[in-house]
């Protein structure tokens, strides 16, 4: 089981003849996914990866009854990708280009939202379904399937964490990179919310950083609305005030936004934030033990723990390393 | 990106919100010729990228044009929160009645535009927030359908009793907002919105920040980038397409990806060291931006070591491995450089790394801990 997506989904790649549309539609096609069609203007008929190009959204979801699409259109056209993609009927949306201004987002998520279908992103590394799907860019070869949903507003630092998670031999069902702008579609509070509501998914991952209150919202939905078991790590406590710290949503303004802020918020609702991404799968298995042995007081977790010191002890040693990388 | 006070006038003029007229000056004789021009008392006031620029003596009154010269001479060079002045605006002063605020952001959390007004203008907004928020009046405006008249005289209302007067705040709203999107602004800001003795409202100070990400199509306003304002080494990376934020540490850090380039410098400072930068070298793995990214950090003086971690993923890690043995060659670093490279290709990449025999670790805590003690080594 999984999140959002799943073997069934049926996919489109919109620019699918670029850059990276074309090498990630070949990757995401060897992870499994059940990749239809693309999309790239002028370039109906031709083939991508034994793909089918399409010149329009429309065309190819007539064709191909498609229900999804990533886009990899550059940020200039992006977001017109994005409003084709609704128009033609697409109820699952996720957008990995960088640079999209934040005014247009502003101005499609709304039309997105009012069609009753799903945006990821923009400036995202998409997500997998672990041995089902993978829509975007994430490296498949690091997820191993279990029980652990991941969300985050971060690529290579997901990655890490999936990675430290795996390692640990705790798999993950869904992984999804929501995105490092200021204005994105789906946000932790979907997810978390996706992953409480999924049977297969047993304890949840929530990676933030700096920059606005969608860490402070999670918290307070975490404290109302989420029993399975949380553990957060949040990127950027040392970050100077003022500054984009490369993501275009990653930047401390007039004093809210920081990294200690959140780590309160996520504490006072439980959550247990890590002091490095390694050691997230211990905090995890702690977290998931209070679970356990509270099991029938229901509701949340008892461990809090406030941003942990470094521990002396090498602590994941005995840790087998079961899945190697390519 | 941020432009100066004189740049963001110029553009809220060009869409009919009224400012005192002015200009910019580079010298003390410019000054001078701006104020004798203008013919009246002035505000010479310092052209720099930071908040309060009156507290740190940056703007200053002018009865003459003589005396705006002096006070040119005195402000131009000064040091300003680390910035030195390099610009003036010479502007009419005009008398005052009231102060208020208007401000347009983009408000994350609701994905809109919020327009913020505040009778209590002139001073620190945030300040105002804090100790005073019921002077603060918010509207978020639904982007799809625009900010309606009657929105904005009812804002304009919180600010004027006077009907002229919140017409004219209220057509100054109107304007505002359009500018807001026509720049593909994050932040407009009029504090003080003054209003003169003629009972005229009149935009005192002008601020605006535009979103990098729209860059590619406001050609005008990405011109108005005042590189001299800049950190050298922040203008350099940026021209090399890196992220990068310098700041006062001694590690170097190079890292793929913004998110884990944060937590590495998180690291840094958990196992007791402090981060020289912030430096992603971004998803692709040009070996050339490696080389750019050695150069820069190599060029501050107070970098004791360089930790290199990446996590290959889209990012080949013999593509890196590349660039770091290429960048040896170049710059032979006097300084310990500590890497990590996991994913993919990873074998690959140790392969190659065998040429230039550095410490490598497996995990992140490991290289974090080891770049410390090496920058500790070197400074004994």
């Amino acid at each position: 089981m999984s999140i959002f997506i799943n073997k069934k989904t049926r996919t489109l790649i919109q620019g699918i003849t670029g850059r990276d549309g074309s090498f990630h539609a070949e990757q995401m096609k060897d992870y499994g996914t059940n990749v239809v069609g693309g999309v790239t203007p002028g370039k109906g008929g031709t083939k991508v990866a034994g793909i089918p190009v399409f010149n329009t959204v429309a065309e190819a979801v007539k064709e191909t009854k498609a229900n999804a699409t990533v886009v990899y259109v550059p940020p200039a056209f992006a977001v017109d990708a994005v409003y084709e993609a609704v128009d033609a009927g697409i109820k699952m949306i996720v957008c990995i280009t960088e640079g999209v201004p934040a005014n247009d987002m502003m101005k499609v998520y709304p039309y997105v939202k009012a069609h009753g279908a799903r945006m990821i992103g923009p400036n995202c590394p998409g997500l997998i379904s672990v041995d089902e799907a993978k829509m975007g860019i994430m490296p498949g070869n690091i997820c191993k399937k279990g029980s652990v949903g991941v969300v985050s507003r971060s690529g290579t630092l997901t990655y890490e964490a999936i990675w430290a998670l795996t390692l640990a031999g705790m798999g993950q069902t869904t992984c999804i990179g929501i995105g490092g702008d200021q204005v994105i579609g789906t946000n932790f509070i979907d997810c978390l919310e996706a992953f409480q509501a999924d049977r297969s998914t047993k304890s949840i991952v929530m990676l933030g950083e700096i920059g606005g209150s969608d860490e402070e919202d999670a918290a307070k939905f975490i404290k109302k609305y989420v029993t399975k078991p949380v553990v957060s790590f949040i990127a950027g406590q040392t970050a100077p005030p003022g500054k984009r710290m490369g993501h275009a949503g990653a930047i401390i303004s007039g004093g809210s936004g920081t990294a200690a802020d959140k780590i309160v918020a996520l504490n006072k609702a439980g959550v247990p934030v890590a002091g490095s991404p390694t050691e997230i799968p211990e905090l995890l298995m702690e977290a998931l033990k209070t679970k356990k042995a509270a099991k029938g007081v229901a509701k949340k977790p008892a461990a809090k723990k406030v941003a942990a010191k470094p521990k002396k002890k090498a602590a994941r040693k005995t840790t087998k390393k079961t899945t190697k990388k390519k | 990106m941020k432009i100066h006070e004189y740049q963001a006038k110029q553009i809220f003029a060009e869409a009919g919100i009224p400012v005192p007229p002015g200009e910019v000056a580079t010298s003390p004789p410019e000054a001078y010729a701006i104020a004798e021009e203008l013919n009246k008392p002035v505000m010479v006031k310092s052209q720099v990228h930071v908040g309060g620029r009156g507290k740190a003596g940056g703007i200053k009154y002018a009865e003459s044009a003589e005396a705006a010269k002096v006070l040119a001479q005195k402000i131009l060079g000064m040091d300003i929160k680390g910035l030195t002045v390099k610009k003036v605006l010479v502007t009419a002063a005009e008398d005052i009645i009231s102060e208020s605020y208007v401000g347009i952001i983009l408000d994350r959390a609701t994905k809109r535009p919020v327009i913020m007004v505040s009778p209590a203008g002139g001073v620190d907004i945030e300040q105002v927030a804090k100790d005073t928020p019921e002077k603060i009046f918010k509207l978020a405006v639904d982007p799809q359908q625009g900010l309606r008249a009657y929105q904005a005289r009812d804002l304009a209302g919180k600010l004027y009793r006077d009907m002229s007067q919140i017409r004219q705040a209220a057509n100054i709203i109107m304007k505002l907002y359009k500018v807001f999107w026509d720049v593909d602004s994050s932040l407009v800001e009029i504090n003080p919105l003054v209003t003169t003795p003629g009972g005229n409202v009149v935009a005192l100070d002008a601020k605006l920040n535009v979103d990098d990400n729209g860059l590619f199509r406001q050609g005008d306003i990405a011109k108005m980038r005042d590189i001299d304002s800049e950190n050298p080494a922040e203008v350099e990376a940026r021209e090399a397409d890196l992220s990068f934020v310098k700041l006062d540490g001694s590690i170097g850090c190079i890292v793929n990806g913004a998110g884990l380039a944060m937590a590495t410098m998180d690291l840094v400072k958990r196992y007791g060291g402090d981060p020289a930068n912030f430096l992603d070298i971004g998803g692709s793995s040009n070996p050339q931006k490696v080389l750019s990214a050695f150069k820069i950090i190599l060029a501050d003086p107070n970098v004791k070591a360089i930790l290199i971690n990446i996590f290959g993923g889209i990012t080949r890690c013999d593509d890196v491995a590349r660039g770091i043995v290429d960048a040896f060659k170049e710059f032979k670093p006097e300084v310990p450089v500590v890497v990590r490279l996991t994913g993919t290709n990873e074998k690959e990449a140790a392969k190659i790394l065998k040429a230039v025999n550095l410490p490598a670790g497996e995990t992140l805590d490991e290289v974090v801990k080891k770049a410390i003690e090496l920058a500790g080594v070197e400074r004994e």
